[in-house]
């Protein structure tokens, strides 16, 4: 973690502290002697070194970042490590919980209550931000079936993990069975025409080669880099969105 | 836009300082770290200790009658600001004031202090005094670089100016007749210019 993050807020000074400790012991319930550590903002210095919580549900905060920093509907890898670690927390936190509830109950000793709800919200922020990061990353993936079409590039498959993989094909398919079943017999592309048509051929210029390409009436057509042709608007609507072909507007 | 950033988990850390006032707080440590072992530990303190919690904690553990927690509001919802407020809302960067000061002002009526229908009046009308701002900007700012108009934004704000820009760019692609002129998805172009930042790097 870079300075930057030693801004104002004291909170982000414990928690770069502590996500050593995590390192090299994770999860250790921590309230401990901050005048050890170098940087303490001169506003926060008032407060007494041993009023701080230690920071569970960081690691889980930062898959979500990582989600964010990738703008624009980009898929990151899936990052199974960190999944991984938050679920650990979350099983470490929620036997620690179930001890406490058997002695209170058993014991009748209510002043564990406040630790029990302590990491009760802990245990739910983690599962707000577990459920958030696999949430977007759907909504991602079904954004690639729209704009790369059925078949997406090795590289973005790589970055998925084996379960979003078979949700995507699973999508494909109830998308698949949707078309079929409207406008009549042969059913509707509704992947087609995003943008109100014109016309129903149009002229396009190739961006890269991209082999041969056969169109309905059997006529083969070689796409080669920089060679204009004049094609029906249909066949050509899924390579332009890829980038195989230029759509040219005289 | 086929998807849509999941904005419910705010990321910038978001806290207030509360004020803890219950004895039991100090029996709180008793945990057992993941070894198991006991881990020793000082006491908090007990009653009237100040803490800086994480917004969620803070709701969490929050409790009306038995009084677990006291907020203590942060700068920006007080009663010096509340007069800057009322005065001129447009004046302020709220960007640094907390980029989510809507957001966490709602989240802060939750605690029950007994400022609650001003700050909620606040909020609202400092709402109602930028908005007309930023709609007209985001409506007017074409091909131009906006980060002038942007960094003052809070978050919401910011988000309904991205909205405006979006609108503005289709209706302008709309008017020169580019609205039929099919492109390669965003997504494409993105991916490939990265591939090839990554290629050089």
């Amino acid at each position: 973690m870079s300075l930057l993050t030693l801004r104002r807020n004291f909170f982000n000074v414990h928690v770069i502290t502590t996500t050593k400790i995590y390192r090299e012991n994770c999860l250790r319930w921590y309230i401990g002697d901050l005048a050890s550590y170098d940087f303490i903002p001169k506003k926060y210095r008032h407060l007494s070194a041993t009023n701080k919580f230690t920071m569970f549900c960081e690691k889980a905060v930062e898959l979500i970042r990582e989600l964010h920093r990738m703008g624009d509907g980009q898929l990151p890898a899936f990052n199974e490590d960190g999944i991984r670690q938050v679920l650990e927390e979350m099983k470490a936190l929620y036997e620690q919980n179930q001890t406490d509830v058997n002695e209170a109950k058993t014991e009748g000793k209510s002043e564990l209550i406040p630790s029990i709800k302590f990491r009760h919200s802990c245990l739910l922020r983690n599962q707000r931000c577990i459920a958030a990061y696999l949430y977007d990353r759907l909504l991602r993936i079904r954004a690639l079936r729209w704009e790369y079409g059925s078949v997406l590039p090795t590289t973005i498959r790589f970055h998925m993990c084996a379960e979003e993989m078979e949700w995507f094909n699973q999508y494909k398919k109830s998308l698949a069975t949707y078309m079929r079943s409207i406008g009549g017999e042969e059913g509707l592309d509704i992947t087609q025409d995003m943008k109100p048509p014109k016309s129903l051929y149009i002229e396009v210029r190739c961006l890269k080669d991209h082999g041969e390409f056969e169109i309905d009436d059997g006529t083969v057509i070689l796409l080669k880099k920089n060679s204009q042709h004049f094609l029906p608007r249909w066949k050509c609507e899924q390579l332009i969105r890829q980038g195989v072909l230029e759509h040219v507007i005289s | 836009m086929w998807w849509h950033r999941c904005s419910c988990v705010p990321l910038r850390p978001v806290y207030a300082e509360f004020e803890l006032s219950l004895t039991a707080m100090g029996a709180k440590p008793s945990g057992r770290n993941v070894q198991g072992q006991r881990v020793c530990q000082r006491r908090p303190g007990s009653q009237g200790t100040k803490m800086e919690m994480p917004l969620w904690l803070a709701k969490g553990l929050y409790e009306r009658k038995r009084r677990v927690l006291s907020m203590e509001l942060p700068k920006v919802y007080r009663e010096g600001w509340r007069t800057v407020f009322g005065a001129d809302p447009t004046v302020v960067d709220l960007h640094k004031m907390g980029p989510y000061y809507y957001g966490l002002g709602s989240q802060l009526l939750h605690f029950d202090s007994p400022e609650n229908p001003e700050i909620a009046n606040t909020i609202l009308q400092t709402f109602i005094g930028r908005f007309r701002r930023t709609m007209d900007s985001s409506q007017n700012a074409y091909n131009e670089d906006t980060s002038a108009l942007v960094e003052r934004l809070d978050c919401l704000e910011r988000s309904l100016f991205k909205a405006g820009q979006s609108g503005l760019n289709s209706f302008q692609l709309w008017e020169k007749g580019r609205s039929s002129h099919l492109t390669a998805s965003s997504l494409v172009i993105n991916y490939r210019k990265r591939k090839i930042t990554d290629l050089q790097a």
